[in-house]
């Protein structure tokens, strides 16, 4: 019968089966990309080393890992919270544009006391994000448009309404520039630096506790649980009382407003504190298999997170020590979203019986899903 | 004897805190209907699980026609002889009947061109038809499997299994979903199979089914073979005890009804299916606190919809409904939960749980956001859990423990998880679609038991279900529903099986002789 120490033991199974599949997934991808290596004459270990230095050997690269882990820790968390709620965020990409337009706007049109500057900024940065991604979900709620599809069409909205604002004579172009940039927010709007002479801001603390907040709203909040059913099983959330589409809406506001947040910290933490077209392009995709990675867990994505963070910051090393171009990064982060979402293959390849309660993320499930 | 085509030797199977089959040793011979049973949560289906290679023993060996084999997944099984119908069918929703026949056996027709050959969909639609004629199947190759009833989904499964060739055919609990009618063409369907040579292992709650038909009996508890009758020498009370380790009562005691005021009034009511046909066809009736009325009909009629409707998850076309004098034709489920509904709904696993969930929170999935399992926004885990701990004993919901996922539960501890939670609330009016479907015969005493005391507490129940002795042992009154009307409405003492067996056969009766509401 019900005895703790059954809870304990299942849960304690239940974590590792979890942790398994990501591992193994990371270990078959890095195994792989080498074979790509030594087909072009580079030594993978001392290529791995020098990746491993980059991003890790000195005070430096580790600052430098954590920058680069920052947004993709909130925007994975978008895209994860998305997922609980059953719903395929594919928009974070301009959610996050959106979201470092109107922080940067905030940011260089007024300027005000820091205490409520930052907030302010990144607050509109949350809100930009969180509309952005709620029309979408509006169009699903209502009219059964798949998010897949839409959000993807926001993106290039999102893309092409910026452009035209930083553009030529658009209303946030800095004057007297060449490239097309808006101006750069006032000092008080700047996240503040936290290990003096590092390029180490306070956005990476947000994001870490972004993460706290997004575990305690799945698996503590009424809302959480509203978010979870309706991802679980649309029908059973109806019979519960829940109301399906108004939850499709929040989820996705809540999804963007994470995306919008990651963007505000990009441009109110890293010089040149401003906002240009090519700004982050593709971390919004890149972060699809950061969530994955995670388990769509805010804890699995954190580690994710770094990991990314770290192989984007140790890759000029790698290239400079070994000649490994930097795409060779790319191509690990996307071999381990393939081994990821296609865990089948991992399972066979390490003979991994899935007798797990709790599947992994399930990316074609999305497609058929019931709206 | 000969040789038995089947043989489980010592088989054992753990899961995470339960030993779920332990050192069981089983038979089946050539030509034989061999019934298993066993309380909920015994180790029927994880036993022909095994069998079928969903998954893999611990211990123990297999031996088909004497010799031994290793199976590792379903086609193994298929590719020797052995079919399984599963308690929860395992259909795709969105491909049509000849499609789900042709999943993982697709049959071409033209040039060879691997997976760019071109599928046979028109000989596979015959052989389907002729299959259905043949043993009395009836089913539209061409339905999507989304749009048929649960009755029409469980004889796709049983002609898929045929169509793949099975010798030995695993039904799981198969007449858990049919009316008396439907399970004698089911025999019929079974002995005509056993007549050609195939063996049969019939599962199943209902003891009388296993004395008609069964040739031999074998009995679990708690994982173990407790041991093994034919039909001839045994009765159902001698089923029971060896089934649940005490006397069960069969027939619930129950005093006469002291109804009070209406708590549900139905008029007139409409109701449309997904493809927009009029399904519920000028329903009227009333429920009045404190007497339970029953929905006779064979399974299809229309009752999944008027269910629907009345709790608000289907739209309705016309009429209204009242409850407790209020209207509540087009409001939404939770403002209908919140007015003291409780509704045990027919299809546990698309509305009645959340598989991925742990069993706590699938018993506050009504409750989660009131006090005390939330108090301000915030969720109160502890609450949850005390509340889990609580019906689990009360309902004696066989589970390792609380935080283990409802997909982990035997169905009909599934279906005792989702009674606890409707029956645990202060309601005012049950609405019961098939409460006791997959129910072990020592649980449906229970929550017979439960619904009796609910009623006599002044609760209206509403109770839908194509079992007839339910219907009769548990009802008031009795309406009969038949094509989305309701045919005729009569107390229960002057229901017979007889007359309940016409009026669902759609004949009606000569006006006179309907009773007085
Ligand atoms: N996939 C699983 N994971 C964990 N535990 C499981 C799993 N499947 C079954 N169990 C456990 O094994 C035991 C036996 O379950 P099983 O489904 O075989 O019972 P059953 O005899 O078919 O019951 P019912 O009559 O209710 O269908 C139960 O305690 C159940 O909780
Ligand atoms: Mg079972």
């Amino acid at each position: 019968m019900a005895t703790a120490e059954a809870t304990r033991q299942s849960r304690r199974r239940a974590i590792l089966g979890r942790l398994a599949i990501p591992l193994l997934a990371i270990f078959t991808a890095l195994v792989v990309a080498s074979l790509a290596m030594v087909v072009s004459g580079t030594d993978p270990i001392k290529a791995y080393l020098a990746l491993g230095e980059g991003a890790f050997g000195s005070q430096v690269a580790r600052v430098e890992t954590l920058i680069k882990a920052t947004p993709f820790l909130l925007a994975g968390l978008g895209i994860a919270l998305a997922f609980r709620g059953g719903l395929f965020n594919i928009g974070v990409e301009g959610q996050l544009f959106v979201g470092s337009a109107v922080t940067v706007f905030i940011g260089f049109s007024v300027e005000l006391p820091a205490v409520i500057h930052i907030p302010l900024a990144l607050l509109g940065g949350m809100i930009g994000g969180a509309v952005w991604a709620a029309i979408p979900g509006y169009l699903k709620a209502r009219n059964g448009a798949h998010e897949v599809i839409t959000t993807i069409m926001f993106n290039f909205i999102a893309l092409r309404i910026i452009s035209w604002t930083i553009g030529v004579d658009g209303p946030l172009r800095a004057p007297r520039t060449v490239a097309p940039e808006t101006p750069a927010v006032f000092e008080s709007a700047r996240l503040p630096i936290l290990i003096p002479d590092s390029r180490l801001h306070a956005g990476v603390i947000i994001a870490v506790f972004a993460a706290f907040v997004v575990y305690w709203l799945l698996w503590r909040t009424v809302a959480g649980f509203e978010l979870r059913t309706v991802g679980a099983n649309p029908s059973a959330a109806r019979y519960a009382g829940i109301n399906v589409e108004f939850n499709i809406v929040r989820t996705m506001a809540l999804s963007g407003a994470l995306a919008g947040l990651g963007g505000g910290i990009q441009v109110l933490g890293l010089a040149p504190y401003n906002f240009t077209t090519g700004f982050n392009v593709g971390l919004g995709f890149d972060s699809i298999a950061v969530a994955v990675l995670g388990s769509i867990h805010p804890f699995g994505v954190a580690l994710a997170a770094l990991l990314f963070g770290a192989m984007d910051a140790g890759a000029r090393l790698m290239q400079l020590r070994t000649k490994v171009p930097i795409d060779i990064v790319t191509i690990v982060q996307g071999l381990i979203l393939a081994f990821v979402a296609a865990d089948q293959i991992i399972r066979r390849l390490y003979r991994i019986r899935a007798e797990t309660e709790e599947g992994p993320v399930n990316l074609s499930e999305l497609w058929g899903g019931e709206s | 004897m000969s040789e038995p085509v089947l043989r489980l030797v010592g088989i054992s199977k753990r899961f995470p805190g339960v030993l779920a089959n332990d050192q069981v040793d089983f038979e089946l011979a050539p030509g034989e209907i061999h019934a298993l049973l066993g309380e909920n949560g015994a180790g029927k289906t994880t036993l022909m699980n095994v069998v079928y290679g969903l998954y893999e023993q611990d211990e123990g060996q297999i031996f088909i026609n004497g010799e031994e084999v290793e199976i590792h997944d379903p086609n193994d099984a298929l590719a020797r002889g052995i079919g399984m119908v599963h308690q929860h069918f395992m259909l795709v929703p969105v491909m049509t009947v000849t499609e789900n026949m042709m999943l993982g056996h697709e049959t071409t027709h033209g040039p060879r061109l691997g997976p760019l050959s071109d599928l046979d969909q028109e000989r596979v639609a015959e052989e389907i038809k002729a299959l259905g004629v043949q043993h009395g199947l009836p089913i539209d190759p061409e339905a999507y499997v989304q749009d048929l009833s649960v009755g029409e989904q469980q004889r796709v499964e049983i002609v898929k299994a045929l169509y793949r060739g099975a010798e030995v055919l695993i039904l799981d609990e198969p007449t858990a979903v049919l009316t008396p009618q439907e399970a004698e063409d089911l025999f019929a369907v079974m002995r005509s199979l056993i007549a050609e040579g195939k063996s049969i292992i019939f599962i199943t709650h209902k003891l009388k089914e296993v004395l008609a038909i069964a040739d031999r009996i074998t009995v679990l508890r708690d994982g173990k073979v407790v041991g093994t009758a034919e039909p001839a020498q045994t009765s159902e009370e001698e089923l029971a005890t060896m089934m649940v380790g005490r006397e069960v009562i069969l027939q619930v005691e129950k005093g006469p009804a002291e109804p009070g005021e209406a708590v549900l009034e139905v008029q007139n009511l409409n109701v449309q299916n997904l493809r927009e046909q009029s399904v519920v066809r000028g329903v009227s009736f009333s429920v009045r606190a404190g007497e339970i009325l029953g929905i006779a009909g064979v399974q299809g009629n229309g009752q999944a919809e008027l269910v629907e409707a009345l709790t608000g998850l289907a739209p309705v076309e016309g009429g209204h409904v009242f409850m407790n004098g209020q209207e509540t034709t087009h409001l939404r489920p939770r403002a209908i939960t919140e007015m003291g509904v409780a509704h045990v709904p027919e299809d546990r696993h698309r509305h009645g749980l959340v598989l991925t969930y742990p069993l706590d929170e699938n018993l506050v999935l009504q409750t989660y956001y009131l006090p005390p399992f939330a108090k301000r926004s915030f969720l109160q885990p502890k609450e949850v859990r005390e509340n889990a701990k609580r019906l689990i004993q009360e309902y004696d919901i066989r589970t390792p423990s609380i935080g283990t996922h409802a997909s982990s539960l035997s169905g009909g501890n599934q279906q005792k998880v989702i009674v606890a939670r409707e029956l645990s609330r202060d309601i005012r009016l049950l609405i019961a679609n098939q409460p006791t479907r997959g129910l072990d015969v020592g649980s449906i005493e229970f929550i017979h038991t439960r619904i009796i005391e609910e009623r006599d507490e002044g609760v209206g129940v509403l109770l839908v279900s194509s079992e007839l002795d339910e219907i009769l042992s548990l009802s008031d009154r009795i309406a009969v529903l038949y094509a989305g009307e309701i045919l005729a409405v009569m107390p229960a003492r002057e229901a017979t099986k007889e007359r309940l067996g016409l009026l669902m056969a759609g004949v009606r009766e000569a006006p006179n002789s309907i009773a007085a509401d």
